[in-house]
């Protein structure tokens, strides 16, 4: 490959099995080091794109190519992976050394050198003094530790991670994701991680991927898929996020949600649409501002529908009367601190503010 | 992948092992494998004295009842496992003679066989060894329970006194039910002879595959007579068994029990000098001690409880009408007995 | 994104040998083999089979000349009636009976369940030949209890030989499978849906027939569907306690062995084979639908004591430990008696076996030998075999083909199996388009390994669902954990999966060893003077009338099962212990 830095290219990868499409065209590459997610709906065909990546599914169509070297045929077992499965298959007859030493045993290595491996894996992942135990006899976390130091024991160049926390508690869950993370990062690994909790993506990844069936549909760093997320499904997963359907394109920067025009800065793609074309808006809940200035723009009067207390903020649903018959609804998160001082009550009228630059544009009826 | 070759070696090996498995069916060289109809209680006996004689030859005996032997022989028709049948029902060698399964071989000593108890073909395809006999074995103790009379020929049997109270052997399987149902078809003629079966058969509880196992039932007071072939019944007795032997004053039906040389494409030299032992003197002896009427006069005393002139009890049989017949009598009797029974 | 990925190092045209794994090359060979192991032993004997069924004597195509001789036979046709009367009529009685008797020892409190459960399933162990004997010191002109215990009390009289003997040899023999399968049926119910039901107020009877029905339906199918096949297809009890009824799987041993009419007799088979293999797929359709239920969560339903009905159905489940119990204890008894029923002399008289025929101690030890090499090669066979089909990502139309030919022998009974060898292992050779093709397997006629053949092939079913129930259970990532790590599958199955599986692995090896010890049906055609059998034995002494000795060897069959069965018991149990560590249980 021209560029050393690329570890991993996929290049217009597709899956089928039988009549179904499980990945289509997806094209992506991973730097040196760099920590990916793949995140998804369950069902999405992230697992089929991990296990392509892996040599554990042969693709369809297009090619994979490790530092530039075509290894679209070769088994996984050629392609110096690890691999931690969401059930971590570990082998429940075998201690934890014995399971971390398992992939040791067949590389030559002196039964010193094996001993002092996994010792030292051992004491990598937290399990110093574990080693004797069976995994039936460790809690989740530890056995998750566990396949963990399986899979770098072998010392590969891609380590891959197919959901390794969804079977956790949540609390064990935030915690491992640091361990994961920092883990990753002494060992300069490449690492590419499958999963449909976009907190942890969002928390753990260098990079993100958003498969929805089977389609790549962004390929960005954590800030750019929450802030910019490219299409309205990428947009309402990560994350919540309010739709304005039906707005119309006036021109350039301006769009009308029926009796209100609405300015926008942060077009993309959406540009060069006609004016009269129609559009969806869309905004997070927390980017909705409460302002009663009336000099700013894009300010509309709403009426408080609920109010949903969550702690340190409100979520409040506030509809918008567009006309008679017509209304849509806006969410906005409050912090409880300003819903006490402002008085913020049910059927209370309140005033909002869309800020320009929060404002996403979507081309009306596409992906979503 | 060091270990590539090993789930291959496993294969091999499962594979190796069913084939030496397998081999240890192959015969030996001094290995015989010997048919016969004869009974349980006397192969030991007999082969004691062979095996006195010919050390060096390891005798393997395939024992059955005759219909089944028989069965067994035409079924390895193209392949026959067996080197030599011994002491089975002259008519079922016939059957296997016309099927060209039989190596004709006059083995030594021929000359004394009498020639009602040998094939007529020179060499003969057969040699008989002894005759055996219908007999009806009566359970003393059941008959005097059940108030029932001694029979003393066929034709008591036919009294509605014994409905449910005898058994009688199955002439498809077993040769002494075939040889009872021919002598008597042979004796009365066709139609009385059916007719009489007609009438037997209401009488009979139970018809078995062997022959020997009427006598047995018998014996246990499972029924309380059955027809079934002499030696058995004196046998039983010996046992303890409260059985007596009562020959049937119309005469027995009979037939030969003779041994053949079967043709393969190596016949062993063994199998012609097992041949050539059957009929010699010491085995013939052994022979005449439980069973009265031999190839050739023995000088051995007739057992205890025969008629003192065994051969007169022995109808005019006609091998080759039974031979030939024997189809079509056995279509018949299963038409008429078997199975349809139970819809009386 | 990257659209120069053309003008990379780029090398696609690595040889086929070299890019593609030979791992996956071997298990493809192996599957393969599995494939073709399946063919040879099932489908080319079954095909062979069905063609002597249109042969004429000398070979000749005579279409269904043979079938319709049969059907115009009353003799003959008459006996599908009988098989089918008596096998409904049995499965009407065991299902009912295994049914309160599973219910006892599921849905109730009563003490000694397992010990009743242990006792029912006694009648596994025997062979059914030991049932109709069994039944002739019982009910017979002179049994036990016809002469009221030799006169202590009154005799009851019972028309033993025909469908009444068969009947309740047929009950005996298929009770404990009816057991087994309502065991499984009624311990998976939801008791959700029984606390439901109370809440609605529905009362004992509406809640049995709208909720224990309904849950079990599937399991209560198949077991009609498994006893029905059973007392098909059994051919032991019936030769002994038939008379002259006559049933179809006696008269394919009559046609056979008695009547030398071998195409008759695979005109019988194939009309034998016709309702098993309905059946089959019916019992096959409704127990897939039970595993769906099984996958479904459930809480596990725990009975409640309740006086009256505990104390019921601990007296009807003693009553029927306590008829099997006695049923075989008769026929030690009957055994050891001198001359039944006239010297009640206690001896060993009938465990000498000379002056019978059969083969005698040598038949014994013949059978052990066999049933050991049956266990072990079976073992190995079927569970490797399950594990290639489960275990494997490649080649699924042929895994899937493997799966129903491993599947298939369930619809074959054994004297059918027995049939089909002898006439493929038989034949010298085939004609086929005008070539002769010799028959390799010919050399296993007679042999050992035709007998060791039939018995994994007859049991390989069961066995193979043990092991694939067995294998499901791992983590279905085992062996893509030990790809990715370059480790051989080989040393994975022998290090994980096997040493796992070994408590499933080693009920295979008793099942397979218990069977071949009992079985008669499939190796009495195919037993040689050589290696005469013990079950075998049994079958030839009872036909030439020595009943007793048959007894005697039948008890001895009984007795070494029940102790393989208790000795590998106690070792799994050990094993089990062992194994705690790595449960976590």
């Amino acid at each position: 490959m021209s560029n050393p830095d690329i570890y991993l290219t996929m290049d217009a990868v597709s899956k089928n099995f039988g009549r179904f499409t499980a990945l289509a065209e997806v094209t992506f590459q991973a730097r040196r080091g760099e920590f990916i997610c793949v995140l998804g709906p369950s069902g999405c065909g992230k697992t089929t794109l991990l296990r392509v990546v892996a040599g554990l599914e042969k693709q369809t169509r297009g090619k994979v190519f490790i530092e530039g070297r075509d290894v679209s045929s070769l088994p996984v077992s050629s392609r110096n992976v690890g691999i931690v499965f969401q059930s971590y298959a570990l082998f429940p007859n075998l201690t934890a050394r014995q399971n971390i030493a398992y992939g040791l045993k067949s590389r030559s290595l002196s039964r010193q050198a094996i001993v002092k491996r996994v010792d030292e894996l051992l004491d990598l992942v937290g399990l110093r003094g574990m080693g004797r135990k069976h995994p039936a006899k460790l809690s989740g976390g530890q056995q998750q530790r566990v396949a963990l130091a399986r899979a770098i024991a072998v010392s590969p160049d891609l380590l891959l991670l197919d959901e390794p926390l969804s079977a956790l508690d949540a609390k064990v869950r935030v915690m491992l994701r640091g361990e994961i993370r920092q883990l990753q990062q002494r060992l300069g690994i490449t690492t590419i991680m499958v999963t449909h909790d976009q907190e942890e993506a969002l928390t753990m990844a260098d990079r993100i991927l958003v498969i929805d069936q089977g389609r790549l549909v962004q390929n960005g760093t954590p800030r750019q898929i929450y802030d910019k997320p490219a299409t309205p499904f990428v947009a309402g997963f990560i994350g919540a996020m309010n739709f304005i359907e039906d707005a119309r394109k006036i021109e350039k920067g301006l769009y009308d949600i029926g009796e209100t025009h609405l300015s926008v800065s942060g077009e993309n793609g959406t540009g060069r649409l006609p004016a009269g074309s129609r559009v969806t808006l869309a905004i997070r809940p927390e980017d909705v501002m409460l302002k009663r200035d009336p000099s700013v723009s894009n300010l509309l009067q709403t009426r408080v529908e609920a109010m949903e207390y969550r702690g340190s903020m409100f979520r409040i649903d506030l509809k918008r009367q567009v006309s008679e018959g017509t209304s849509f609804t806006i969410t906005a998160d409050v912090p409880a601190e300003t819903v006490r001082r402002l008085g913020i009550t049910p059927r209370s009228t309140l005033p909002i503010h869309l800020p320009v630059d929060r404002l996403r544009v979507y081309e009306a009826g596409k992906g979503s | 992948m060091r270990n590539m070759s090993m789930p291959l070696k496993t294969v091999l090996g499962v594979l190796l092992a069913i084939v030496v498995l397998v081999s240890t069916g192959a015969a030996a060289a001094e290995e015989l494998l010997v048919y016969t109809a004869l009974e349980d209680d006397e192969i030991p006996g007999y082969l004691e004295l062979f095996k006195k004689a010919h050390p060096d030859i390891e005798v393997k005996i395939v024992r059955d009842s005759t219909g089944i032997v028989t069965a067994k022989l035409l079924a390895e028709k193209d392949n026959p496992q067996a080197d030599v049948v011994w002491g089975t029902a002259a008519t079922s060698l016939m059957l296997c003679d016309q099927a060209g399964m039989v190596a004709p071989y006059a083995p030594k000593g021929l000359e004394k066989v009498r020639p009602k108890m040998r094939d007529a073909n020179n060499p003969p395809h057969w040699v008989g060894i002894k005759a055996w006999m219908t007999g009806l074995c009566v359970n003393t103790i059941e008959c005097a329970n059940l108030k029932l009379p001694t029979p003393e020929s066929l034709n008591d049997l036919m009294n509605p006194v014994y409905r449910g109270h005898l058994a009688m052997p199955n002439p498809a399987s077993s040769g002494t039910g075939f040889l009872t149902v021919s002598a008597i078809l042979q004796t009365m003629g066709e139609e009385k002879g059916w007719a009489f079966l007609d009438k037997l058969h209401d009488n009979i509880a139970r018809y078995t595959h062997s022959g020997s196992k009427p006598c047995k039932l018998a014996g246990a007071g499972e029924v309380a007579i059955g027809i079934s072939f002499a030696y058995r019944g004196f046998m039983q007795k010996q046992k303890g068994e409260p059985v007596l032997t009562v020959f049937p004053a119309e005469g027995s039906g009979w037939d030969v029990e003779a041994n053949c040389l079967i043709k393969k494409a190596t016949i062993k030299p063994a199998a012609k000098t097992f041949l050539d032992w059957a009929i010699s003197e010491p085995v013939m002896n052994a022979y005449a001690r439980v069973y009265p009427v031999t190839a050739y006069a023995t000088g051995v005393p007739i057992p205890d409880g025969f008629p003192a002139d065994p051969e007169g009890q022995l109808i005019e049989n006609d091998f080759n009408w039974a031979a030939k017949n024997r189809t079509r009598i056995l279509a018949e009797w299963t038409n008429r007995y078997d199975g349809k029974s139970e819809a009386k | 994104m990257p659209t120069t990925i053309a003008d990379t190092t780029n090398l696609p045209s690595q040889t086929f040998w070299t890019t593609l794994d030979k791992e996956l090359w071997i298990k493809r060979l192996l599957i393969l083999l599995v494939c073709i192991w399946l063919l040879v032993v099932v489908v080319l004997p079954l095909f062979q089979l069905l063609s002597k069924s249109v042969a004429d004597a000398d070979g000749r195509f005579v279409g269904l000349a043979h079938y319709r001789t049969y059907f115009s036979t009353p003799s003959l046709s008459s006996s599908l009636f009988n098989s089918l009367l008596v096998s409904v009529l049995t499965t009407c009685i065991s299902v009912s009976l295994g049914f309160l008797f599973a219910y006892g020892l599921t849905r109730t409190t009563i003490a000694g369940k397992g010990f009743f459960k242990a006792i029912s399933m006694m009648p596994l162990f025997a062979p059914t030949l030991l049932n109709g004997i069994a039944l002739v010191y019982l009910f017979g002109r002179k049994g036990l209890i016809t002469l009221g215990f030799f006169g202590v009390l009154p005799g009851i009289e019972i028309n033993l030989y025909g469908p009444v003997g068969i009947i309740i040899a047929e009950v005996l023999f298929t009770f404990p499978q009816a057991v087994l399968m309502l065991c499984i049926a009624l311990g998976m119910t939801d008791a959700r849906l029984y606390e439901a039901a109370e809440s609605l107020g529905a009362g004992r009877v509406r809640t049995f027939f709208t909720v224990t029905l309904p849950s079990i339906r599937y399991g209560l199918i198949s077991t009609v569907f498994v006893c029905f096949i059973l007392a098909f297809t059994d051919f032991g009890a019936p030769k002994v306690v038939g008379g002259n009824y006559n049933i179809l799987a006696t008269d394919i041993y009559k046609q056979v062995i008695g009547q030398q009419n071998f195409a008759m007799g695979a005109v019988v088979s194939v009309v034998l084979l016709i309702p098993t293999v309905v059946a089959f797929i019916i019992d096959r359709i409704f127990q897939r639908k039970q595993v769906a239920m099984i996958a479904a969560r459930s809480v596990p339903l725990t009975p409640r004591p309740h006086v009256v009905r505990d104390g019921l159905y601990a007296g009807y489940c003693a009553l029927i430990g306590f008829l099997i119990v006695g049923f075989y204890l008769t026929a030690v008894y009957a055994s050891l008696v001198k001359v039944w029923p006239y010297t009640l002399d206690l001896g060993f008289w009938h465990y000498q076996f000379s002056g019978t025929g059969g083969g005698g101690y040598a038949a014994f030890f013949n059978s052990i030998r066999m049933s050991l090499y049956s266990a072990v090669f079976g073992t190995a066979i079927t569970f490797f075999a399950a594990y290639l089909i489960e275990k494997s990502r490649q080649m699924n139309s042929l895994r899937q083909m493997a799966y129903f030919l491993s599947i298939l022998p369930l619809a074959l009974p054994g004297l059918v199996i027995g049939l089909a060898y002898i006439f493929f292992f038989n034949a010298l050779g085939w004609h086929v388009g005008g070539m002769f093709i010799p028959n390799p397997m010919n050399v296993l006629y007679a042999s050992m390994g035709i007998l060791v053949i039939s018995n994994i092939v007859h049991f390989f079913s069961v066995s193979f669902l043990t092991a694939t129930t067995a294998l499901k259970q791992l983590d279905q990532e085992f062996e893509t954990v030990s790809e990715s790590m370059g480790v051989p599958f080989t040393k994975t199955f022998a290090r994980v999966t096997v040493p796992v599986c070994i408590p499933a692995i080693l009920e295979i090896g008793v099942y397979y060893f218990v069977n071949s010890m009992a079985t008669v049906s499939a190796v009495i055609f195919l037993y040689s003077a050589d290696i005469p059998l013990a079950s075998v034995a049994v079958a030839n002494m009872d036909d030439a009338g020595d009943v007793a000795p048959a007894c005697a060897m039948s008890v001895l069959i009984l007795l070494t099962n029940l102790a393989v069965r208790i000795g590998f018991g106690l070792l799994t149990r050990r094993l089990k212990a062992r194994a705690q560590a790595w449960t976590g249980q």
